[in-house]
């Protein structure tokens, strides 16, 4: 089995607000990243892949396949967006990264085997750089 | 526990199949099957697992992991061009996989010791596309 990692860049704005908690709670919470105009990020995206390499190509996936799929579904919807207002599943969603990551992961699985109809590969990683400080990843 | 050890290489390859017709490699490599080759800065990454030595405190020894690395891998590899100069990519097709699993199957025999045992190894084509295999039975 290989696993191949792709990297993908996009930057978008965002404002952490939580509807269920009140003004003084969520800037307690929140803090800076809950002032009331957004501000934004860099944001690296990393999709990891697994499965075994096809012998004929020596390939474990169609990389611009991959590319069309993440374009499509993740980089065309994000990228230079506010998530809170131009992705609809954060109307109601803290954009959290933690949040995001898993909505990457929904809009990738939800194409997956329209791009991918074999077994293999498998999407087997998600991992976003908010900045270079912070991470967050679904192994 | 882990520990990497990086090294860097520049080689030349070609992604071209002698199973598939030249429409084919096209359609599969697009620009990676120009037929002339082309160059990349490869970096690989290495990961040993074990647990530090009671005496030395090391998993393994870094600089005899350094030497082998050399040898085996940025000696063969760097400024050469793969398919025609690194066997056995004048068969195989020198992908990243393919390199990611040739570089482990050069290492492994060097590297495993009582106290540690080749992990992964990870490939860097470009900053943006990289490999990682972790053996024939993971």
């Amino acid at each position: 089995m290989i696993r191949l990692t792709r990297r993908y860049r996009f930057s978008a704005s965002h404002r952490l607000h939580a509807r269920q908690l009140s003004e003084a709670e969520n800037r307690e919470l929140y803090g800076k990243c809950s002032n009331p105009y957004g501000h934004g990020h860099d944001y690296l995206l990393e999709v990891g892949v697994r499965g075994p390499v096809e012998e004929r190509s020596g390939q474990v996936a169609d990389v611009s396949a991959l590319d069309r799929l993440v374009g499509c579904e993740v980089i065309r919807a994000f990228d230079h967006r506010n998530l809170n207002q131009d992705v609809p599943e954060f109307a109601s969603l803290v954009p959290t990264t933690e949040n995001l990551a898993l909505e990457v992961e929904r809009r990738l699985r939800r194409n997956w085997s329209a791009v991918f109809p074999g077994e293999w590969p498998r999407l087997d990683r998600i991992r976003i750089r908010e900045t270079k400080r912070n991470i967050f990843e679904i192994p | 526990m882990l520990i990497t050890r990086r090294v860097e290489f520049s080689a030349s390859h070609v992604c071209h199949s002698p199973g598939l017709s030249d429409q084919e490699n096209r359609a599969l490599y697009g620009e990676s099957a120009n037929p002339h080759g082309h160059g990349h800065n490869y970096a690989v990454e290495v990961s040993l697992e074990g647990r530090p030595d009671p005496v030395t405190g090391m998993v393994f020894d870094l600089k005899r992991l350094k030497e082998v690395l050399n040898r085996e891998v940025v000696g063969p590899m760097d400024h050469r061009f793969l398919n025609y100069e690194v066997p056995p990519f004048d068969r195989v097709v020198p992908t990243t996989e393919n390199l990611a699993i040739e570089i482990w199957k050069r290492l492994a025999p060097h590297l495993n010791s009582p106290a540690a045992r080749l992990h992964s190894v990870r490939v860097y084509e470009t900053e943006d596309l990289y490999v990682e295999y972790f053996g024939e039975d993971q």
